[in-house]
């Protein structure tokens, strides 16, 4: 009988293994062995030029740039997502207490959380184009027409915005710019990830906090906090996977993609150009040796976020 | 990647590059199967079919009672044109039959066919079109260089090479053949609404000299005199280029292409980098411009922000959903640099939208002959008033009187000297990125023109110190 039980689900998983195994796995595979060779992408000719690739990915410096733009989008996507995303759930979730009895969000949250959602909703190339039109830097964009109507910026010397490579706090202001838009588009992902996550708490738990007199902070850092540690242990590791890549926002909004003048140039920009404009040969195995670099350094990155944040699970 | 204005042209820039990004992609997932299918198409047999007697009439000597598979791409020149290049066509050939078929699946439809039972007549164009060197390569074209060479449509005292633009020719040889005649025709230079000017009293100028001397009277009515597209710097490298080829002649730009030691840096390359410094220094680009899109710079400039604005003859077209009424599109050549320019009447322009005849067609002849009716004055004329974009054949622009961009590019290839061409992006990747970045700080006024030749003498040199590239030179 276990047999074939084995058999019968084997047999409806068959299809999309075999098509994940042909289409996902056997490109990584490829991409691992052409890493090591010189192959420039159009020819059928290349050679086994063993870890060269590597080598030279830690002499280069464009590389050593972009990953210092990654880092800092791993550094502040997902602290400021997810600390954002917090503070609304905990709002539209257990915030609003007042004068009534019982455990709820603050007035209007169904609203609240389909406004905070909505950007998901729209794909990222979507989002870059509507932003544009925001950040377009002359009078006609939003932003810098509202400034130049209150009085904060100079019409003739409009905000750049995207185009704006002067560094804030020794990061260029076209990354912070970039970096506002994800997050967000991102917070209100997370915000109803974290609102499912808080709802499956039991209410009594709230309730004997409050009897015993904790306030909105205290029931925040003390319950709601350290039940969802799972949930935000695994945000933690997607919003990493999305600030090391962050291409499409780059790659739609800014000048020469990845501009202006490098300012904004991250690792996917960099393995694209590589792969496909750069007139070196050997160009392709070069960019896939990036490739598979970035993705040694995202599993590194994941395991051990998971390794710090393990813990024993509450049941409740 | 980088010189876009070929089949391109008509689309915008986010598009042709994501488009060929993809193609990239794509091509490589499938291959293994490319592999295939190339190795199929390797052998050629010519096999043009059964020819009738040749005349002056009929050069190629098309068979009567055979008939012609003719394919167009039905993009933004649309497709009526080729319906009437087949009125005209059977008006001469009563007897041959002409299968016009239209799509936008060039590579779809004709790739798997392309090795056996070919179409005799291909517009290859558009996102979905098949890859020319692959073509070339695997020799499955047709030589056209007997259209060239054949009596024209109009008079047969004239050869089909005589009637063409400047440029045709050489677009579409490789290695010594002709195997694509392009087309349509792109003109490239500085537009600017004649209306407006005839208001002010102002004259569009001929050099930077007579710019910089009406550039503050246009401030003064409030508006601003140069608009571009900088968030892509390579609009800004046509008119650049440009420049350095009027300042330098042909020689200048062919140094740079061929990555000659200090070719950024003479004099006369310098003249022309520092005018394009001074036009920003001064203040004469409209506010912003450096962080605008093509289309956004494009429609500041409909609005009537700015006065001139740079960039090719499909201008029109792109943004005709929002000319206003009383908008007169003229396009005039490059401003000339200085008194001692050394090609002042030189245009920068070329051919696109490409057509081919397979080796493998059974009608060539009928190909080539349909081909020459394309390019005759009344399909050519025709070709104009449908899509107001120029052909490669002469004149095309005459007779039409609806579109005034038409009209100035028409003239201002009448006055052509030699042809502007710059290679060095499409040779080299790390230069077609590294001048974008190096244009795009000057155009923003963040570096100057000396620091600007430095930046782009060190990228040519580092190009040229590395033995991992392949090079390429022109004469």
């Amino acid at each position: 009988m276990q047999h074939g039980k084995a058999r019968f689900i084997a047999g409806f998983l068959a299809l999309p293994l075999a098509l994940y195994v042909w289409y996902v796995v056997w490109p990584f595979a490829q991409s691992i062995g052409y890493s090591f060779t010189d192959w420039g992408g159009y020819s059928d000719e290349q050679h086994f030029i063993g870890f060269a690739n590597y080598a030279r990915l830690f002499k280069d410096e464009l590389i050593g740039l972009a990953f210092w733009h990654n880092v800092f989008f791993l550094i502040t996507v997902p602290l400021i997502t997810i600390a954002l995303a917090l503070f609304f759930a905990f709002l539209l979730n257990v915030g609003g207490r007042g004068n009534r009895a019982g455990i709820r969000g603050v007035w209007g949250s169904g609203v609240y959380k389909i406004i905070f959602f909505f950007p998901q909703v729209l794909s990222l190339v979507l989002i870059a184009i509507m932003w544009q039109a925001i950040y377009r830097g002359d009078d006609q964009g939003l932003l810098n027409g509202l400034l130049i109507k209150v009085g904060l910026v100079d019409q003739s010397n409009p905000v750049g915005f995207v185009a704006d490579p002067t560094p804030f706090l020794g990061v260029p202001a076209v990354l912070w710019w970039i970096l506002f838009i994800a997050i967000w588009g991102g917070v209100g992902f997370y915000l109803v990830l974290f609102s499912a996550a808080m709802q499956s708490i039991p209410k009594d738990i709230y309730e004997a906090a409050l009897l015993d007199g904790a306030n909105r902070v205290n029931s925040f850092t003390r319950v709601t906090l350290p039940l969802l540690r799972d949930t935000v242990s695994i945000a933690w590791v997607y919003l990493g996977f999305i600030a090391l890549d962050m291409y499409a926002l780059v790659f739609v909004m800014t000048p020469s993609q990845g501009g202006p003048n490098h300012a904004s140039e991250i690792f996917a920009s960099v393995i694209n150009f590589t792969a496909f404009n750069s007139s070196r040969s050997g160009r392709y195995g070069y960019a896939c040796a990036m490739g598979v670099a970035l993705g040694i350094f995202t599993m590194i990155l994941a395991a051990v976020q998971l390794r710090i944040t393990r813990r024993e699970r509450l049941e409740f | 990647m980088s010189d876009t204005r070929s089949n391109f042209a008509s689309l915008s820039p986010l598009s042709r590059r994501s488009f060929l990004q993809r193609a990239a992609l794509a091509g490589l997932i499938v291959t293994p199967a490319g592999g295939l299918l190339a190795a199929c198409a390797g052998s050629s047999t010519d096999n043009n079919g059964a020819t009738g007697a040749a005349s002056p009439d009929n050069p190629f000597g098309v068979a009567d009672n055979s008939k012609v598979d003719v394919i167009v791409f039905n993009g933004g020149l649309g497709d009526e044109y080729a319906k009437f290049d087949q009125t005209l066509f059977t008006g001469k050939h009563g007897k041959v039959t002409v299968n016009l078929s239209s799509t936008q699946k060039i590579k779809t439809e004709q790739q798997p066919r392309f090795s056996t039972t070919p179409a005799d007549l291909i517009n290859n164009s558009g996102a979905d079109s098949m890859a020319l060197d692959a073509l070339i390569n695997d020799g499955a074209l047709t030589d056209l260089g007997p259209l060239l060479d054949a009596p024209s449509w109009d008079n047969k005292d004239v050869k089909v090479r005589d009637t063409l633009l400047p440029g045709t020719v050489d677009d579409g040889t490789f290695s010594g053949k002709f195997y694509v005649l392009n087309y349509a025709y792109t003109v490239f230079g500085i537009w600017y609404n004649k209306a407006l000017f005839d208001k002010n009293g102002w004259t569009a100028p001929n050099t930077f000299d007579e710019f910089f001397t009406l550039a503050p009277k246009i401030k003064a009515a409030g508006v601003a005199p140069f608009a571009f597209a900088g968030k892509y710097p390579y609009y800004m490298r046509w008119a650049i280029m440009s420049w350095i080829w009027k300042s330098g002649g042909r020689q200048a730009v062919v140094d740079i292409d061929n990555l000659k030691a200090g070719a950024w840096k003479t004099p006369e390359v310098m003249a022309a980098l520092g005018a394009t410094e001074k036009l920003i220094k001064d203040g004469h680009a409209l506010t912003g411009s450096a962080t605008l899109s093509h289309t956004e710079s494009q429609q500041a400039w409909l609005d009537g922000k700015a006065a001139f604005l740079p960039v090719g003859t499909w201008l029109e077209n792109e943004m005709k959903a929002t000319i206003p009424a009383d908008f007169k599109m003229t396009i005039s050549n490059f401003w000339g640099v200085a008194s001692g320019d050394k090609a002042a009447n030189a245009v920068f322009a070329g051919s696109g939208e490409g057509w081919i005849v397979p080796k493998k067609a059974a009608n060539a002849a009928g190909g080539m002959e349909f081909l020459r009716g394309m390019l005759s004055k009344e399909g050519a004329a025709k070709f104009a008033s449908l899509t107001h974009s120029l052909t490669s054949t002469k004149g095309s622009g005459d007779n039409v009187t609806d579109s005034t961009a038409l009209t100035s590019a028409n003239s201002l290839m009448k006055a052509a000297g030699e042809l502007v061409s710059f290679k060095f992006p499409d040779w080299y990747g790390d230069l077609d990125k590294g001048s974008q970045n190096a244009i795009g700080e000057l155009m923003a006024g963040r570096m100057t023109a000396a620091k600007f030749a430095d930046t782009m003498q060190v990228a040519a040199d580092k190009v040229a110190a590395d033995s991992s590239i392949k090079k390429q030179t022109r004469a």
